[in-house]
């Protein structure tokens, strides 16, 4: 314990109070300004819920129908709110359900505080019952984790694990305490945590790095900004916008970067990755500057490294310095938190103009339009398309709605078409590629921004891995709007065995159940659309209802997304068809 | 780039599961971990890790700066063998009436420079401390005549630089 103190602690000690290690746990959390959490009960956690029950007129807890539904709804909250997210959950089960939205936070970099109950310190090591090492489990997807068995720990432990999921570069972080340290009673003060030795959240600015890179880019013809999530939850929003204003630079955004910018900016050029635009992918094997802003350069947005981007200076602002290098080496490493790094950057970057650089994006950008986006918005074949479904919402949402998609052909598809105004808009499992994501994660994202319109986007086999969380939504009648595209196949897959397995469609046609009937079932507002002259009708509906709402679109069975990279493949060789 | 010996050595708080953290982020990459060694360091209450992989140098500095990134881990580092001071130890377990019966026996602690521990009736125990290849070869003279146990450390090492932790750490002792 003692090497876990935390710095520079503040002087006056509040005066302690005796109480249990379970309400103490509550205190811990009022105290971090939550007011909201999702879990799900069980024996070791018990006495948690029963201080639950008692301070319900503080916190919020919002019972999910599955403890993955618990930390996706988290996800979801963190991700609009850019507030931790608090999952609970018992032990065994209930914790090993947790660990899909715990590997999915570590990876997209999501503030989350998962806390399990465990069985007791004497039962440790037993196999007691629902007894199961989550700490051990958890340790490779955790920013942190620790297994707390005296009440006395509660206090100190609970400041860290906030301070380290919410600092430098955030994550999700686990904290198992054992049914004997809630039961007993300990002094309990609070004192948050401002720092812990060993750990250093936000690496100082070089400066000559930065200057190095303004060099870099006042000299460039073709420079070009590729940005993530960093600038996100770096709210460095607004410094992104400066320096591409100024320095006239086209910028293009990571899946995970999407609404850090203003979709319909003049010089926001798209997506980048397996199924970005065609000219921000290809462009980047001709750009002479990449300045990759809080991005981390993922195999999906690479494709092969042997052929990616080697004719640029790269200048890398990360605040991970296990990214720098990782994957691309990186001519001018700027270490730091996006907004800080970009501040410093902003005054030596003189104003410029790449109208004709910019130029080779927008003619690119028609070849795209005349050959995939014209056809996946306004198509004129019979069968729906999804994308002629997200430019509805677009209409109807007036580019405002927060969207949260779940994982295959619909989440790319949301993802090329969905417009954005503001930031923290796009709530996706990126990195891990959750399916079941979109349904709690909507959940979680409309607590977490009530005067925002949040549509969820699943396909029909992602939405059936967490449907069951329709019970929240009807429990809390939590307005958020839910749309299947409904293709009756785990489309993306189905695609990928059409082009590299020669059409064997193993395992991918699926025979649906009356999607509209089962949410009636949780007396939701439901409907279906099988005709495009339904279609503007029921989206403008659907937004404007006050209520939760779900809609069924039927769309094309065996549509597939274009542009592509195959798996392997350069940047420079996506395929349009 | 090739494969070559490097250690890794990590300054950390002394934590329970801490190692789990570690040999996980070798586990993610598929790199064996040939030796570890976990004692403590020049400064109280910090932990000193000293593994030993057979890797590339870009696998070496990946995996340094993800074990870095750790909460609990204050500073790590790699080095090749030539840019440290390292040793390994290792005990032999050898029936005492070879001790008499093969003159040799006696030829190869000399030669190698071991020690006796201890000598019982039924056996008596070598001790020797050396480099890697060496405790090899003392293997491989004795394994002819009978090992009844062998057992080698995790190898130990120093830089023969200056580590730039030695600031950091008397901050920490100063704390």
């Amino acid at each position: 314990m003692e090497t876990l103190r935390a710095q520079k602690k503040e002087s006056k000690k509040k005066t302690p109070i005796r109480i249990s290690g379970a309400e103490a746990i509550i205190h811990c959390l009022l105290a971090e300004g939550v007011d909201l959490i999702y879990g799900y009960p069980g024996g070791a956690i018990m006495p948690v819920y029963d201080e639950l029950y008692k301070f319900q007129d503080k916190l919020t807890h919002i019972l999910t129908r599955h403890e993955q539904g618990a930390t996706h709804a988290a996800q979801g909250y963190a991700r609009v709110s850019g507030k931790v997210g608090v999952a609970m959950a018992t032990s065994g089960p209930g914790a090993t359900n947790l660990v899909t939205g715990i590997a999915d936070a570590q990876i997209d970099s999501t503030p989350m505080v998962c806390i399990t109950g465990q069985v007791p310190r004497h039962l440790l090591g037993s196999d007691a019952f629902q007894e199961t090492d989550i700490v051990g489990i958890s340790t490779p997807v955790t920013k942190w984790n620790y297994q707390i068995t005296k009440a006395s720990e509660i206090p100190e432990i609970m400041a860290k694990a906030f301070y380290i999921a919410r600092s430098g570069r955030p994550g999700p972080v686990l904290i198992d305490i054992t049914k004997n340290a809630q039961f007993d009673e300990l002094d309990f003060a609070y004192e948050k945590c401002t720092g812990v030795r060993s750990y250093k959240p936000v690496p100082e600015p070089d400066l000559k790095a930065i200057e190095a890179a303004a060099s870099l880019i006042n000299n460039a013809k073709k420079p070009y900004i590729v940005f993530g999530q960093g600038v996100i939850l770096g709210e460095a929003e607004a410094e992104l916008k400066a320096l591409v204003e100024k320095a006239g630079i086209p910028a293009a955004w990571t899946i995970l970067g999407l609404s850090a910018m203003d979709t319909d900016h003049p010089l926001n050029v798209g997506m980048v990755g397996m199924h970005g635009n065609y000219g921000p992918n290809v462009l980047t094997n001709e750009c002479d500057v990449l300045v990759a802003i809080g991005m981390r350069f993922d195999d999906r947005v690479t494709g092969s490294l042997d052929t990616y981007a080697k004719q640029a200076k790269v200048i890398h602002l990360e605040i991970d310095p296990a990214e720098i290098n990782k994957n691309v080496k990186a001519d001018v490493a700027i270490l730091g938190d996006a907004k800080q790094t970009l501040d410093l950057l902003l005054p030596l970057v003189k104003k410029n103009d790449h109208s004709e650089w910019k130029n080779e994006f927008d003619k690119k950008y028609q070849i795209e339009y005349d050959t995939v986006i014209k056809n996946d918005i306004t198509p004129t074949k019979e069968g729906l398309t999804m994308g002629e479904v997200i430019e509805q919402i677009n209409i109807a949402s007036e580019h405002k709605a927060v969207i949260v998609t779940d994982v295959g052909q619909h989440q790319m598809i949301a993802c090329r078409y969905a417009k954005f105004k503001q930031s923290k808009s796009n709530i996706t499992s990126g990195g891990l590629g959750t399916m079941g994501f979109a349904l709690p994660a909507a959940i979680g994202a409309k607590m977490g921004a009530m005067d925002r319109e949040v549509v969820a986007i699943a396909g029909d086999g992602g939405y059936q891995m967490t449907i069951q969380e329709l019970g929240v939504i009807f429990q809390h009648n939590v307005p958020v709007k839910i749309v299947v595209l409904n293709n009756d196949h785990l489309g993306m897959v189905r695609q990928w065995q059409e082009l590299f397995f020669e059409s064997r469609y193993a395992s991918t046609v699926m025979t649906n159940p009356d999607f509209v009937k089962i949410a009636e079932g949780y007396h939701i507002k439901s409907r279906r659309v099988v005709e495009r002259s339904d279609l503007k009708d029921a989206v403008t509906e659907m937004i404007a209802s006050k209520d939760p709402y779900f809609l069924e679109v039927k769309v094309e069975k065996e549509d597939n997304v274009f542009p592509m990279i195959p798996s392997g493949a350069s940047v420079s060789d996506i395929r349009l068809k | 780039m090739e494969n070559q010996w490097y250690t890794i050595s990590v300054y950390s708080e002394n934590n329970i599961g801490l190692l789990n953290r570690i040999s996980g982020i070798f586990l993610k990459r598929h790199i064996n971990i040939e030796s570890l060694n976990v004692s403590k360091s020049e400064i109280e209450d910090v932990s000193k890790f000293t593994i030993v992989i057979f890797a590339t140098e870009n696998w070496a500095r990946k995996i340094v700066q993800q074990i870095e990134k750790q909460v609990e881990v204050i500073k790590a580092y790699y080095h090749t063998d030539d840019e440290t001071i390292y040793q390994e130890s290792a005990l032999f377990k050898i029936a005492s009436n070879l001790l008499f019966d093969e003159r040799q026996i006696q030829n190869i602690i000399k030669e190698s420079n071991s020690q006796i521990v201890t000598v019982a009736r039924d056996f008596f125990v070598l001790s020797k401390t050396g480099r890697r290849h060496e405790i090899d070869e003392m293997h491989d003279a004795l394994e002819p005549y009978g090992i009844m146990q062998f057992v080698r450390s995790g190898r130990i090492a120093v830089s023969k630089a200056t580590m730039p932790i030695t600031n950091i750490l008397a901050e920490f002792q100063n704390q």
